[in-house]
């Protein structure tokens, strides 16, 4: 990975003075960089710093306002995602453009820009897993393939058209650790054969153990640019975040409570048509705790939610208990009637309605331990005054309760969500990926208010992908994989290698055997 | 039962599938690429009576079929300018266009009433075409051997050819597609415009292959089971031929019923056969099926909006 | 250069004027058309659209007309509001009729005030029977509505056909495939004294109400409107997607069944082979010209009532044919849906980078 570089060689890629602006946002202002043949260059920035829309102006999706964009040394205009990939220019997107009930050489073949032959494809994508050893069977359908394989796909795609910078857009936000090690061990090859990288992400270990160099982001503005492996974390941190860093604060240390919520021996066959079985799953969760479920995306956690809720019943009344009382057969009407509340991942069509107004979102979950609808008969006073005491309590910004759901942002609506479950003063609140796609000040505010309600005595589960934010969160800590949940451990046991060994599980030991055979 | 009758009675099976057929194979490209276009019933029709009309003034066949599939074609673009392009619910665009079809037809064709043109004629000379046997394979019109041959060349396609991957990918995932550069809405148009050829012919084939003639809704409801047959063809073009035939069968059947003047069951019993076995296989269909999940395309039916 | 702009609420002014700009539009493109294809196109139009309502001794007629499109179309918009695609109205109309017919014909010989109200009964639940079907077929095996509901309607016409010219046909009627007259016990009373307005007018009106109330204050119509909009978010919401499709098919049905009951004690009497006119499809353009809502379908109502009525007007004045009355109905539907986006987008200047 470390290449020479010589003075007299023009960089791969170079950006001078790029600005972009959107409707009331500058998104990039006097964006700068270069990137070495065979350079491994990180761009790092929180979510809303402009990376993306600086991928997306050098892959061609948009267009710079102003700035000149140079390719080996000469300027070069890059009016499409088919002009950038002639160039040389590869793109692995953070969510996959796949098609699920296709094969996997369909799909390679639908991401090149030429016809090729079927057979002859075949055979240059064997040569590439070879060369690679990148495990992937080209006729399996993709809907049956883990994350990590998903991925491989798109690298493929990307290595067929001998790409000479491949621009890799949050790749591990959905891998475990040890997909991880194996995706860095590709890039590292792949820059060793002179391809530079382009490296997107807000995660600062993974930034020093691959990257050769860095540019930080922060509000569309280049902060930084530094050598990772020289600089701290810590600054890196902070020169991202802009601020110090900040704790959430925990009350003083809690002594175990009662147990609010106990979950035995819960089985459930996956949502069709791709879902994941649930197997046996166990656990409780106590007054006053955070309970963490760890786990990567697709391992049976949107069937969790939708069991707890209620949205889909259990074979028999005690595999789920609520302060006691077995629950396992009643709706979801019913459970929250009884003090259980879920936060779904999907914000917008699952947990609100996006055509709803915002009080109209409140009568959603919120009637069964309100009088919001008193004898079938909704009453308009009692929603409009509900919607605006959380919209006050939670610090939603928006126009007012008869906003539609969809036209605030992401933050807000989950604000708003999370005020509407934590306003009924829940016994157990169950949320799943509570700050996914939310600014950071928002995330903050909604940790704060997790922490609060269990040390008011409530049990909460967080469900997350997120493990940074697990571990600053929960009390005890569990890990989902394949539809089976880990024994829960206390947070300050665990080391980040035993929790990624956890999230691993069976899959990961299964697919290092599989590598070792090919 | 005689040789003779049981050549003729094949020979109306052919004739009753042919439009079902055609029109059915249409709808299944355009699902495939995640059109639900519920307006068949409305394109038939426009075929039928555009094809009635050229045919009956020109006195040419081949006109009438070429004016049939322009008005199938004409009439499904309608669909997709508001289904596609200002997309507008699939639904009731469809259902509009059928009420559109019957109207327009109904107007059209409100001076062709009772009027009859030239039956569409064997292709292969008389020695073959009236064999006593061999008519079965050797006397029918041109549209049966076209639509047997798209049914080949529409399966073909989806499977072996890139623009058929392309289709199918745009009726998987259109947002995944149109990232990839796609163009979606273009695909769609494409697919849908070959619907309505294929439903303007099927028309056609009622009013100038079946009746020969031209009566108001000739096509009596045909559009609705080329859909019910698209479900039960699991959106596969070789199932699709099986169960136009088979409901050329229950048709042919109700024919023969008439003819040989059946006394215990009411003609009004008959008359209701096919629509009867349309949801009698629709259920069977979903009974059969092992997961939550038919096999169509995921996009079947969803608007898309690029942005 | 102009772009589409989605809008990040729909507009209000928007979705209230898109039918009068719907309206306009069909019209101005009737008349190009009809003047194009030979006819006098300007006074079609008029015929159309404007004599009935201009004309005080129309509005009977149209009232008469419109009672049974209001209703079906009530119980249609309702279903389409929580995605319930029940496009069989017509059927289930023919089967309420046939319903409250076998009670007329049970008890013609019989006198008693109790009487229409078994008719009205019998033909709610023939309606709702016939909707049950393919209400069944959805939630318990997911196929699809839209295609059963519509071949049941073809069946429903053909059992109507059997019943006319078979068993029920009417002993004394010269061998005419048509059933009995209704007596006098058996028949809708009119509400004005000699006119033709009967009781369907104000009870159609009397449900738009009902149904606007059940739509917007009812956590029922909250359960309708959720189910349609994000079917997630109302299972998530404890609304169950099967109890609502059973709710809205069977109302829908029932709302058909006792639009045919109306018609067939009212206006026709008995029933005949002719009395399948289509009132259960055209309800599904009044539906939409009444954005689904319960008021404004009471207004889509009387303009497609006077589109039948204008129809037959223009069949004597500039000697249109009965068809071109169905054309300017499916015209104004593709209108409405062309304009509806207007609704959900705007048109601006795009706005330069810079």
């Amino acid at each position: 990975m470390n290449q020479p570089r010589e003075q007299d060689v023009p960089p791969r890629l170079a950006l001078a003075h790029i600005s972009k602006s959107f409707p009331g946002v500058k998104a990039n202002e006097d964006i700068s960089l270069s990137v070495a043949p065979g350079e491994i260059h990180a761009l790092l920035g929180e979510n809303g710093a402009g990376k993306s829309t600086l991928v997306k102006i050098i892959y061609g999706v948009q267009q710079a306002d102003e700035g000149t964009i140079s390719w080996n040394g000469s300027p070069v205009a890059i009016p499409s995602p088919k002009a950038a990939r002639k160039l040389g220019i590869g793109m692995v997107f953070q969510h996959f453009s796949l098609f699920d009930a296709m094969t996997v050489i369909e799909n390679i073949a639908l991401g090149l820009d030429e016809a090729v032959d079927r057979e002859e494809l075949k055979s240059q994508v064997a040569a590439i897993l070879q060369s690679y050893s990148l495990p992937l069977d080209p006729e399996r359908e993709v809907h049956t393939l883990s994350v990590g394989e998903r991925q491989r796909i798109e690298i493929v795609r990307c290595l067929l058209q001998k790409p000479k910078l491949l621009i890799m857009d949050e790749p591990t936000s959905v891998l475990t650790p040890q997909e991880v090690e194996r995706l860095f061990a590709t890039l590292r090859q792949i820059a060793a054969e002179g391809c530079s990288i382009l490296y997107i992400s807000h995660k600062l270990h993974e930034i020093k153990a691959l990257c050769d160099s860095a540019t930080i982001l922060r509000g569309g503005r280049v902060v930084a640019t530094c050598d990772p492996k020289v600089e701290t974390t810590r600054r890196m941190a902070e020169l991202m975040i802009g601020a110090e860093l900040r704790k959430i604060e925990h009350g003083q240390t809690k002594e175990a409570g009662a147990v609010r919520l106990a979950v035995s021996g819960l089985s459930l066959p996956g949502e069709p048509p791709f879902g994941t079985d649930l197997k046996g799953v166990s656990f409780e969760a106590r007054a006053g705790e955070i309970l963490g479920i760890a786990g990567v995306a697709g391992n049976g956690q949107a069937e969790l939610l939708t069991a707890l809720s209620g949205e889909r019943l259990a074979a028999a009344p005690e595999a789920i208990r609520l302060d006691g009382r077995a629950v396992g057969l009643e709706g979801a009407g019913a459970r929250r009637a009884l003090g259980l509340s879920c936060v779904p991942e999907e914000r917008n069509g699952h947990a609100a309605v996006p055509d709803f107004s915002l009080a109209d979102n409140g009568v959603l979950t919120a009637r069964h331990r309100l009088p919001l609808a008193p004898h079938g008969f909704i009453s308009r006073g009692a929603v409009s005054r509900f919607a605006d005491s959380v919209i006050k309590l939670f610090d939603v910004r928006t126009t007012g309760n008869g906003a539609l759901a969809r036209s605030l942002s992401g933050g807000n609506l989950q604000k708003f969500i999370m005020g509407r479950e934590i306003g009924q003063q829940p016994a157990v609140l169950v949320v799943s990926q509570p700050t996914w796609g939310v600014d950071a000040g928002a995330a903050a505010a909604i940790r704060q208010e997790l922490v609060d309600l269990a040390a008011k005595g409530s049990a909460v589960v967080v469900i997350s992908q997120d493990l940074d934010e697990l571990l600053e969160l929960a009390d005890r800590l569990c890990v989902i994989n394949e539809g089976r949940l880990s024994a829960p451990r206390p947070v300050a046991s665990l080391g980040i290698d035993e929790i990624g060994l956890m999230m691993g599980g069976i899959h990961g030991a299964g697919e290092q055997v599989g590598a070792a055979h090919a | 039962m005689t040789t003779a009758m049981l050549v003729s009675i094949i020979m109306t099976l052919i004739a009753a599938s042919t439009p079902l057929l055609l029109a059915s194979l249409g709808e299944l490209v355009a699902e495939k690429s995640g059109v639900l276009n519920l307006g068949v019933e409305g394109m038939m029709l426009c075929g039928a009576v555009a094809g009635f009309a050229v045919a009956f003034s020109s006195g040419s066949m081949a006109l009438g079929l070429l004016a049939a599939i322009l008005a199938g074609v004409a009439a499904a673009m309608v669909f997709a300018v508001l289904a596609l392009s200002l997309t507008a619910n699939q639904v009731a665009t469809g259902l509009a266009l059928t009420i559109f079809g019957i109207g327009a037809s109904s107007l059209i064709g409100a001076g062709f009433v009772g009027r009859t043109v030239q039956r569409l004629g064997p292709i292969f000379p008389a020695a073959l075409s009236e064999h006593p046997v061999l008519r079965i394979v050797f006397g029918q019109d041109v549209v049966v051997y076209l639509s047997l041959a798209l049914v080949a060349g529409v399966s073909y396609f989806l499977r072996r050819t890139r623009a058929g991957l392309i289709l199918r990918a745009v009726g998987e995932n259109d947002a995944s597609a149109h990232a990839i550069g796609y163009p979606v809405v273009a695909i769609r148009y494409a697919a849908v415009a070959f619907g309505g050829a294929l439903a303007g012919l099927g028309g056609a084939y009622f009013s100038l292959a079946l009746t020969p003639m031209w009566a108001e809704r000739l096509t009596a409801g045909r559009g609705w089971i080329a859909l019910a047959l698209v479900v039960f063809s699991a959106w596969k073009p070789g199932r699709l031929l099986l169960g136009a035939y088979l409901f050329g069968a229950v048709m042919t059947l109700e024919l023969q019923a008439k003819a040989a003047g059946v006394s215990w069951l009411a003609p009004e019993v008959l008359a209701m056969a096919p629509y009867l076995a349309t949801i009698a296989v629709l259920t069977m269909m979903s009974l059969g099926r092992k997961t939550g999940r038919l096999d169509a395309p995921a996009c079947l039916g969803k608007p898309f909006t690029a942005s | 250069m102009l772009e589409w702009r989605r809008r990040r609420e729909p507009s209000l002014p928007m979705l209230v004027l898109s039918p009068l700009i719907a309206i306009g539009l069909t019209m101005l493109t009737g008349m190009i058309v009809f003047t194009a294809i030979g006819y006098d196109g300007f006074h079609a139009v008029e015929s159309i659209f404007l004599t009935p309502f201009l004309e005080p001794q129309r509005w009977a007629d149209i009232g008469v007309k419109g009672a049974p499109l209001v209703m079906i179309a009530l119980g249609l918009a309702i279903g389409f509001r929580a995605n319930v695609w029940n496009i069989g109205a017509e059927g289930q109309y023919v089967m309420g009729a046939i319903a409250g017919t076998g009670v007329a014909l049970l008890t013609y010989d019989m006198t008693g005030w109790w009487i229409l109200p078994a008719m009205v009964l019998a033909g709610i639940l023939g309606g709702m029977a016939w909707a049950a079907i393919p209400a069944l077929l959805r939630v318990k095996l997911q196929v699809s509505e839209i295609l059963t509901s519509l071949m049941l309607t073809y069946v429903a016409v053909q059992f109507l056909y059997f019943l006319v010219r078979g068993p029920w046909k009417d002993p004394g009627g010269f061998n005419f495939p048509q059933t009995r007259m209704f007596t006098a016990d058996q028949t809708l009373p009119t509400v004005i004294e000699g006119s033709l307005v009967h009781l369907g007018i104000p009870v159609a009106l009397l449900l738009a109400v009902v149904a606007w109330l059940l739509m917007e204050k009812t956590t029922a119509g909250y359960a309708v409107k959720v189910v349609g909009l994000a079917p997630a978010a109302a299972r998530h919401g404890g609304f169950s997607a099967a109890r609502t499709t059973w709710a809205t098919m069977l109302l829908s049905g029932g709302l058909a069944g006792l639009a045919g009951l109306f018609e067939a004690a009212g206006p026709f009497g008995q029933l005949t082979p002719q009395f399948p006119v289509g009132y259960g499809f055209t309800a599904i353009i009044v539906a939409f010209l009444g954005r689904l809502h319960p008021l404004g379908i009471v207004f889509g109502g009387i303009v497609l009532a006077g589109t039948y009525v204008g129809g037959e007007i223009a069949q004597s004045t500039v000697r249109l044919p009965q068809a071109a009355t169905g054309l300017f109905q499916a015209m104004l539907l593709f209108m409405l849906l062309a304009i509806d986006v207007l609704v959900r987008w705007q048109i601006g200047w795009k706005r330069r980078a810079a």
